[in-house]
Parts: C-alpha cells; sequence; structure tokens
C-alpha cells in the first residue's frame, strides 16, 4: 500500500466522521407535542419548531408581555406550531427587534414545564424584501 | 426612450453579444492554426467583447441614473432608495436588490474579461470561450423574459415600472400615470460606508474565482495539463486575497452595524462564502507545487474546478430562498432558483466532462512523495484547509439535503444545529490549530530543505513558542484546554515564520509574501481566541460570562443568562467596574460635528429636516440659531451612555436605533476602541424621543413650607419660596413680580430640585412656568399663592421615566485580529505581484521565441 493510500484512507475517514458528527449535532424541525414527549423522556436536546403567532383584527400579536421596567431579559408570547397547537414560549432576553412585524418565526429550544424555553427566534418579517403590497393611500390623496 | 427601455435594450444586448462572443471564441479555438479565417474570427470575438463589456457599462449607468434621479417611477427606485439618502448610499442601492448585485458581479467580469483579453493573447481564444460562456449565463440572470407557454422566467429585469411590478395596484384605476412621491429608502443597516465598498469588493473576488477556472479549462481542453498553471496561478492569489477582504469587510461590516455582538456568527449567509474561499486557498497552495508533483497536480485541478462551482452553489443557497428556516437573513425568491440550479449544474457538467477527457493525459508520479519534501507538507495544509471548509458545508447544507429528500417523496426534518457558533467553534478550532502549526512546518521545509535526520532546525522556533506560550497562558489566565492548543499552535506559527523571514530569507519582501501572509493569520486566531473567547458581558451583576453555554466552554462557572440591563435616564447603575448612565437621546445634524440632544429640534414630519426649538452650540460655537431649519438623519437616534472607571475616566458612546417605518426599530452598536479591547454597546429597548409621551391627568396639591407630599410615588418637599429677578426664557418688567419654588423629589439614590416659578404683572395677568425633569417623569407648575393661609398650590403631571435597555461586552485583544487582517492582506499582495511578476516574465520570452 502507498502512502498516498493511506493518506487518501485517513482523509475519508475523516469526512465520513464529519458527516456522522453532523448528522448527530443537527437539530430537527418538530412541534410542541414532540417537544413535549421529550421534555417528558428527560431529553436535553433542543429543537426547532416553526409556528405563527396569532394576531388579532388589529393586526396585533395576542398574548405578547415583555415588560422591561419589571425585568429586560423576559419576554413571553403564544406560539401555534405547524399542528395549531399552541403553547407559551419564554424568550429570556429582551424582545426582538422587528417581532411586532412577524408572522412566522422559528423558535429554537425545548419544552420545561408548561412553556417552551427558546434562546434563539428567526423571523420571518414581510418586510420590503418580500415586496409587500405598499400602501399608497396617503401619497394618492395628496396627488389627487 | 424612456431610460427603463434603454436599459432594458442594453441588458438584451449585452446577453446576446456574450453569447456571440462565446461562438466566435469557440471557432477560433476549434480554427487550425493556419487557417485563413483565424484572425477574423478573432478580431469579431473580440469586438463581440467590447460591445458586451460596453453594454454592461451601460446598463449600469443606467440603472444608477434611475435611483440618482430619483424616477420613482421605477419599481428598482423606489423599492431601494428615496430622496434623503446622500449619493454614496445611492451606491448602495444599486447593489442592496439582487438584480443589482448580479449587475456588480457581471460589470467585474466584463473589466476582468477585458484585461485578460488584453495581457494574455496566447490562451484568449479557448479560455474566453468559457468566460463568455459563463459571462452569458450570469446575464441571464436580469433579462427578465417569460418564455411565452411553458411560463419559464428567464431572469429579473431591474428596470420594471411601478405598474409593471405590481399591477394589481388599486392605484392604478384612479391615476394610471401614478408616480410615487419618494422611494421606500435603503434598510438602514446598509446605511453605512462598508455596505459601500464591500459589495463591490465580494463580488470581484466572486467574478475572480471565473479566471483561475477559464484557464483551468482551456487547459485541459486544449491538452496543455500543466501550462494553465502559470498563468492561472497570480489570479488565483488575486482571488484568494479579494474575496478574502471581501469576507473580512462584511465581517466588520457585520461586527459595526449589526448587534449581532460578533464579527462572525457561523450564519449560512457567511459559510456560503467562506467554504470557497477556504477551497481558493487550499487550491493556490497545491498550484503551487503541483508542476513537481501530479498529485498536487490533479488535486489542483479538482480544487479550482470547486471554488469556482462553489462561488455558484453559494449563489445558489442565498439567493434560491432555501434557507428560508434556518438563517437570520432575508431573502427574496426572485423565482430564480430553477434558474440558478441550471447553471450550477450546467457547469458542474461542463467542468466534469472536460477534466475526465483530460484525466489520463494528467502525469503520475514516478516514485513516492517523501516525507521530508516541501510538497508533502504543503499537500497536507492544502488537506486540513479542504477538511475544515468540509466540516463548515455540510451542516449548512442540512435545507438542501431536506429539498432533495422530499423531492424524491422522503421526509426530513433535519434542522442546522441550534447553536452555530459553538457547534463550528468547536471543529473550526481544531483544524485552525493544526493549519497553524503546518504553516510554520511547510515554511521551513520550503526554504531550508530540511533533510531526514535534521530536523533540530525546527526546535529552536519550538522552543521560543513554547515558552511565549507558557507565559501568555499564566498571566493570561488561559485554562481551557482547546484554547490552548489553539494558543501554542498560533504563537509557534507567528514564531516559526518570522524566524524564516529574519533567518533564511533576511527580510526579502519579494519573498516574503508567503510568511508574512502566515503570520497575519496566526495574529486573527489569536485575536479571535481573545475577543471572542474571553469576551466579558459588562451589562451584567457580576464577573464574565462566556459566549456560550455550550459544556465545551462553560463547565463550572456558567450564569444566568441576563446579559441586557435597564438604564433609567440620569441615574447610575453599577455594572463590573463601570459605573453607566445613560444621559439622554440625541439627534444628529448634518453639518454639526456632534450630536445634539433630541429635545432641541422639532423634526418636521416626512422630511429630513428640524427647526431648532433654541441656540445648537456645541462648546463654544453656535452653530445655528433657535428657528432656524437644519438637515438631519430624522429616523436615527442616538442614546448617550456614560461609562465611568474606578479611575475616574468616563467614557462615553452612543448607540444607535432607527425608527424605520417598515423595518421597525432598527439598532446598532457603538464601539469605543481602546489599545487592548473595545467596549461594545448597543441598545435593545428604547424610546422614541419624537414620540412624545402622554402626560397623566393633573394632580393638585396645596402645601405650606417644608411640607411633605407625594407626587408619583416620590417624596417631595416644598423647600423654599422665593422672590426672583429672572425667569429663564422669559423677559420681565421691572414692575413684575416672580417667584420661584424650590421643590425636593428625594429617588431611590439622590434627591432633585424642580423649581416651577409663578410671575404676576401690573396687569395682574399671571404666568406660571411649569418645570420638567426628564429624569423624574415629572412636570410641576406652581399655580397659586394663598396669602392668608400660607400655602401654596402646584399641578403635577407625571409620565413613564425615560430609559433604555441595552448591553455593553469587552472584546479583548480584537486590534490583534485587526492588525493580523492587515499583515495577510499585504503578504498576499506581495505574493501576488511575485507571480505576476513571473508570469510575465516568461510570457514575454515566449513571445519573443515566437519571432
Amino acid at each position: 500500500m502507498k502512502k498516498i493510500h493511506i493518506f487518501g484512507l485517513i482523509v475519508i475517514a475523516i469526512a465520513i466522521g464529519i458527516i456522522v458528527s453532523t448528522y448527530g449535532n443537527a437539530s430537527t424541525y418538530s412541534n410542541f407535542t414532540e417537544a413535549e414527549e421529550l421534555a417528558k423522556e428527560g431529553e436535553k436536546t433542543e429543537i426547532h419548531v416553526v409556528g405563527k403567532l396569532t394576531k388579532d383584527t388589529n393586526g396585533q400579536i395576542v398574548g405578547m408581555k415583555y415588560d422591561p421596567v419589571m425585568d429586560p431579559n423576559y419576554f413571553e408570547f403564544m406560539l401555534a406550531d405547524t399542528n395549531k397547537v399552541v403553547k407559551k414560549v419564554v424568550y429570556g432576553s429582551p424582545k426582538p427587534q422587528d417581532f411586532d412585524k412577524s408572522e412566522q418565526v422559528v423558535v429554537i429550544g425545548r419544552m420545561e414545564g408548561d412553556h417552551f424555553a427558546c434562546n434563539k427566534i428567526l423571523m420571518k418579517c414581510p418586510s420590503k424584501y418580500t415586496n409587500e403590497k405598499p400602501d399608497f393611500k396617503e401619497a394618492t390623496a395628496a396627488k389627487l | 426612450m424612456t431610460l427603463g427601455n434603454l436599459g432594458h435594450l442594453l441588458v438584451i444586448l449585452s446577453f446576446v453579444t456574450a453569447l456571440v462572443a462565446t461562438y466566435a471564441y469557440l471557432r477560433v479555438t476549434l480554427l487550425r492554426p493556419d487557417s485563413l479565417e483565424l484572425s477574423a474570427w478573432k478580431r469579431f470575438a473580440r469586438g463581440a467583447f467590447y460591445v458586451h463589456a460596453a453594454a454592461i457599462l451601460g446598463v449600469c449607468v443606467t440603472l444608477y441614473t434611475i435611483i440618482y434621479g430619483h424616477h420613482f417611477e421605477y419599481h428598482y427606485a423606489w423599492s431601494h432608495s428615496s430622496k434623503a439618502l446622500p449619493w454614496y448610499y445611492m451606491l448602495s442601492c444599486f447593489w442592496e436588490g439582487q438584480e443589482g448585485s448580479f449587475m456588480l458581479w457581471m460589470f467585474w467580469q466584463a473589466v476582468l474579461g477585458v484585461i485578460l483579453i488584453r495581457t494574455n493573447k496566447l490562451w484568449e481564444a479557448p479560455m474566453m470561450t468559457v468566460y463568455t460562456l459563463v459571462q452569458a449565463f450570469l446575464t441571464s440572470m436580469i433579462l427578465g423574459v417569460i418564455i411565452p407557454g411553458i411560463d419559464f422566467k428567464i431572469g429579473s429585469t431591474p428596470f420594471l415600472t411601478m405598474r409593471e411590478a405590481m399591477p394589481d395596484l388599486p392605484v392604478w384605476a384612479a391615476n394610471p400615470n401614478f408616480v410615487p412621491q419618494d422611494g421606500n429608502g435603503l434598510n438602514p443597516l446598509l446605511q453605512n460606508y462598508w455596505m459601500v465598498i464591500h459589495p463591490p469588493t465580494l463580488f470581484l473576488g466572486f467574478a475572480l474565482t471565473l479566471v483561475p477556472f477559464a484557464y483551468l479549462m482551456a487547459g485541459l481542453w486544449r491538452k496543455q495539463v500543466i501550462e494553465w498553471l502559470r498563468p492561472a496561478l497570480p489570479w488565483m492569489l488575486l482571488t484568494g486575497v479579494i474575496l478574502g477582504v471581501g469576507i473580512l469587510m462584511g465581517g466588520y461590516w457585520a461586527y459595526e452595524t449589526l448587534s449581532f455582538n460578533s464579527y462572525w456568527s457561523w450564519d449560512p449567509v457567511e459559510n456560503a462564502v467562506y467554504v470557497p474561499w477556504l477551497v481558493g486557498i487550499a487550491a493556490l497552495h497545491t498550484m503551487i507545487i503541483a508542476k513537481k508533483n501530479a498529485s498536487a497536480l490533479k488535486a489542483s485541478v479538482i480544487l479550482v474546478i470547486a471554488q469556482f462551482i462553489l462561488i455558484l452553489y453559494s449563489t445558489f443557497l442565498t439567493r434560491s430562498g432555501i434557507l428560508g428556516n434556518a438563517s437570520v437573513h432575508s431573502f427574496t425568491d426572485l423565482g430564480l432558483s430553477g434558474q440558478l440550479l441550471l447553471y450550477l449544474l450546467a457547469f458542474i457538467a461542463v467542468s466534469v466532462i472536460i477534466s475526465a477527457r483530460a484525466w489520463k493525459l494528467l502525469p503520475t508520479d514516478a516514485e513516492e512523495v517523501s516525507t521530508y519534501s516541501r510538497e508533502f507538507w504543503l499537500f497536507i495544509g492544502a488537506t486540513v484547509i479542504c477538511l475544515a471548509s468540509f466540516q463548515v458545508i455540510i451542516p449548512t447544507s442540512i435545507p438542501v439535503w431536506n429539498k432533495i429528500v422530499e423531492s424524491f417523496g422522503g421526509v426530513s426534518k433535519l434542522a442546522p444545529p441550534t447553536d452555530a457558533i459553538t457547534y463550528y467553534t468547536k471543529f473550526q478550532l481544531w483544524f485552525f490549530a493544526v493549519i497553524a502549526i503546518l504553516t510554520g512546518i511547510g515554511q521551513y521545509f520550503w526554504w531550508k530543505r530540511v533533510q531526514k535526520g535534521k530536523m533540530q532546525d525546527l526546535l529552536t522556533p519550538l522552543w521560543i513558542s513554547l515558552f511565549i506560550t507558557a507565559l501568555l497562558i499564566t498571566f493570561g489566565g488561559i485554562n481551557k484546554l482547546p484554547y490552548i492548543a489553539l494558543l501554542t499552535a498560533s504563537v509557534f506559527a507567528l514564531v516559526a515564520n518570522m524566524v524564516i523571514i529574519l533567518g533564511v530569507l533576511k527580510g526579502s519582501y519579494r519573498l516574503s509574501g508567503g510568511a508574512i501572509t502566515h503570520i497575519g493569520v496566526a495574529l486573527m486566531l489569536i485575536g479571535i481566541l481573545w475577543s471572542s473567547g474571553y469576551q466579558k458581558v459588562v451589562s451584567l451583576n457580576g464577573s464574565g460570562l462566556l459566549i456560550s453555554k455550550d459544556d465545551f466552554f462553560t463547565k463550572d462557572d456558567n450564569k444566568e443568562n441576563k446579559e441586557n440591563v435597564l438604564l433609567w435616564l440620569g441615574q447610575s447603575t453599577r455594572m463590573g467596574d463601570y459605573l453607566l448612565t445613560y444621559r439622554g437621546p440625541r439627534t444628529e445634524i448634518r453639518d454639526v460635528p456632534q450630536y445634539v440632544p433630541s429635545s432641541w429640534l422639532d423634526i418636521i414630519e416626512g422630511d429630513f429636516h428640524a427647526v431648532c426649538l433654541r441656540d445648537i452650540t456645541v462648546g463654544e460655537k453656535t452653530y445655528h440659531k433657535k428657528g432656524d431649519t437644519v438637515a438631519v438623519y430624522p429616523e436615527n437616534v442616538f442614546y448617550e451612555v456614560e461609562y465611568r472607571e474606578p479611575t475616574g475616566r468616563i467614557t462615553t458612546l452612543f448607540p444607535r436605533a432607527q425608527f424605520n417605518k417598515r423595518m421597525g426599530l432598527v439598532v446598532s452598536p457603538d464601539i469605543k476602541r481602546e489599545l487592548n479591547k473595545d467596549l461594545y454597546s448597543f441598545v435593545t429597548v428604547g424610546g422614541n424621543p419624537s414620540e412624545t409621551e402622554e402626560w397623566s391627568p393633573t394632580e393638585n396639591f396645596r402645601v405650606a413650607l417644608q411640607d411633605t407630599f407625594f407626587v408619583n410615588d416620590y417624596v417631595a418637599v416644598l423647600e423654599s419660596v422665593t422672590r426672583t429677578n429672572a425667569v429663564e426664557g422669559v423677559s420681565l418688567n421691572p414692575n413684575d413680580i416672580a417667584v420661584k419654588a424650590q421643590i425636593k423629589v428625594l429617588d431611590k439614590e439622590r434627591e432633585y430640585f424642580i423649581a416651577p416659578t409663578f410671575a404676576i404683572n401690573q396687569d395682574r395677568m399671571v404666568m406660571r412656568k411649569p418645570e420638567v425633569s426628564e429624569e423624574l417623569g415629572l412636570r410641576i407648575q406652581f399655580m397659586e399663592i394663598d396669602p392668608k393661609t400660607g400655602t401654596f398650590s402646584f399641578a403635577v403631571n407625571s409620565k413613564q421615566r425615560d430609559y433604555i435597555v441595552m448591553k455593553a461586552v469587552e472584546k479583548p485583544l480584537i486590534n490583534v485580529l485587526w492588525i493580523g487582517t492587515l499583515v495577510l492582506v499585504i503578504g498576499f499582495a506581495l505574493s501576488t505581484l511575485r507571480r505576476f511578476r513571473e508570469f510575465r516574465l516568461i510570457r514575454d520570452k515566449g513571445v519573443e521565441l515566437e519571432k
């Protein structure tokens, strides 16, 4: 066996190791029901839950609590996962800046008792990036 | 002809000329060298490319004219720009949209194409065939043509009018000629000077990856399997430096602008360009030894293809919307994912076919490479770099994997690792420790030709670096095994490469490029180790907290993750070594060198001007008089935060918030740069001074001197009522009578005085000037004096006191990282110059021989 072959084998072994470890360290996209089952089994793994914020008729998010005067590092809101199961989500940091404009969010964390403790929130905002329908009413009125 | 039509016409022209040039160059390549048609075809191909380059330039100029001229009837100008922007940010508007950034990429490829045609006649035809084909694919991305029948969209054009882009708006029914008054504006986070230069640099890097790829394809195609290395190598080096600088600028922008608290967060968007860059670095190392070593030549072929394909892959990842649930960045899906995938797969196919055909022409090594040769060590180094990049691209591609499984009907719910920073650091740290050691060993074998049994040459730097590391570990308090390993490796790299420069190269700057670059890498690693591994959250009562909650970093001293602190206006709070005080919101006037209190100005609604409510005085100088109109940045609010150190030294930081109508609150940090550390702070919650808080309903108090009363939960005492001769802002006549009440209000830590005045003139006209304490959120008005009972009455209103929630972090030795970056760039530049010079010498010799 030539040196280059041994070398090649080592490289392949490391590469396979990387793939296996990626699979081992990867999280999963899941829902609150599964998160609760994991918590019951005593699993500490963190998962991704994709969900929608519940909004009232005025477009205001329902069940959102953030009072920086009480505790700037405590933010809670209600989230409905893809199966429409609604849970309280607690985030141990200030309310993210563009949270109010979000509709769909991804929370990363695990269930702790009655709530989902999350340490990261990914937001999908219908910002100008998605070319939301612009509101031209004011401008039109000025022109006409 | 409208600007939009002109732009569209030029896009079509550039696409057609790219195709024509491809065909013409293909003809030139396939013609026999003695063919009579050769020179005519060559002239034609060249002409076609020049027309193409001019058309691309025209497209860019047209789009910029639309943005610069505020032609809001065009969707691109409306959605990315606004009237308030200065010209340099309008450049950022140009590449904020995807179409514009594609154009930037094409622009650079056009420029580089012209340079290549003019510098390398020998390789022109085959190389430019590949080159112009890529350019044609890229140009198609902004064609904006929909193929009728199959409804397949080719490209997305930036020259759509509002009406074409959004035909369903009700406005058109009322007024078909409607033009928006102002644009949507540029994302506030992109209003930063780095965003003016980072994208052009990055896209120049993107464009450059094509050059070595095109030379390689030409070489394999024309069976010049070794010759392509010489022209390609300097370009590969240039790619390394430009792409690297582009990436680092992006990191620096993120550090300065985004409150991610970091210059690198292992987000898929960052990883997507980091990987091709690393592969390019590996490629240039194997290319250096490829002439002598067949394995390295084969590796070079694969890596040069890989770095180009990975750039296409990264474009696909970031622009197809596939990362949707995996990244914090927002992406537009322009509906081009199919086209991008086609582009990617087409070039994978082209490169696989061409290299498979040529593979048997590649030489094989007669004998095994010796462990004591430079080739061996460089090859190992390149391999480790590749493994490091492989470790990043695999998890980053998880969303792609899910899509593939889904397209075959399966279900894959894999998500990226939850804590990206910890996860990637855990692996990359070890890879880079090995890479750092290899840079030292590699340079020794390269320059000193270390022989079997003569390894003692390496011992001197080893001892020196172990000694230095021991000192650093002891006095720097480094106590984690991974950190110790990385530090030792980096110091060794630093020392070994230094010794090479001083001892072997005697400081010859022409040959030192490699060693200098490696010193830069070592410094960067050391800077990263301290600034990320030992960053300290200041806005936390108690001592330091490490970057992550993973066991790997915080076995014993994990503390509660409460890193944000609330600061009341004017009240000092102790944080670690500092005494923090929030001094109030500030506004930036465009021609005044310092921020001024927001209360001095009244911002005109819907405009970027404000009226001065008082004289604007900074230091001695008065810049504007009361009532003047000044230009401001109306969305920006700067919160003045004072940091007092135990020594009494005061540092003032102004973290920024932008109240953007479309995006909500957008915050950026302010950084105090010191020699040995950065103090980095940003606001997470802050009030908008232009939205004045409502005062509570009036409460009336009737009190005598020294009486105690309760206002909004504070204890207040009427200390005194005295006659006064001057009331601020009011001119008193000699016969007027004015009295001032002195009210003491006790807060938790200190007492405040509020002094409202009451004045009466000859005509018994009464003036009651209220006094406001922003710190307490109180307004007190002196209402009445009752001489009979000796009591005084006051009207009191209260409101929420002003406060901010912020986070502050100390980043030690971050300057070592920036210095390392600079050293890396200098080293790279020296190497690049050296290889270009070599190429020119050989080329000119070759030309002479032909004559």
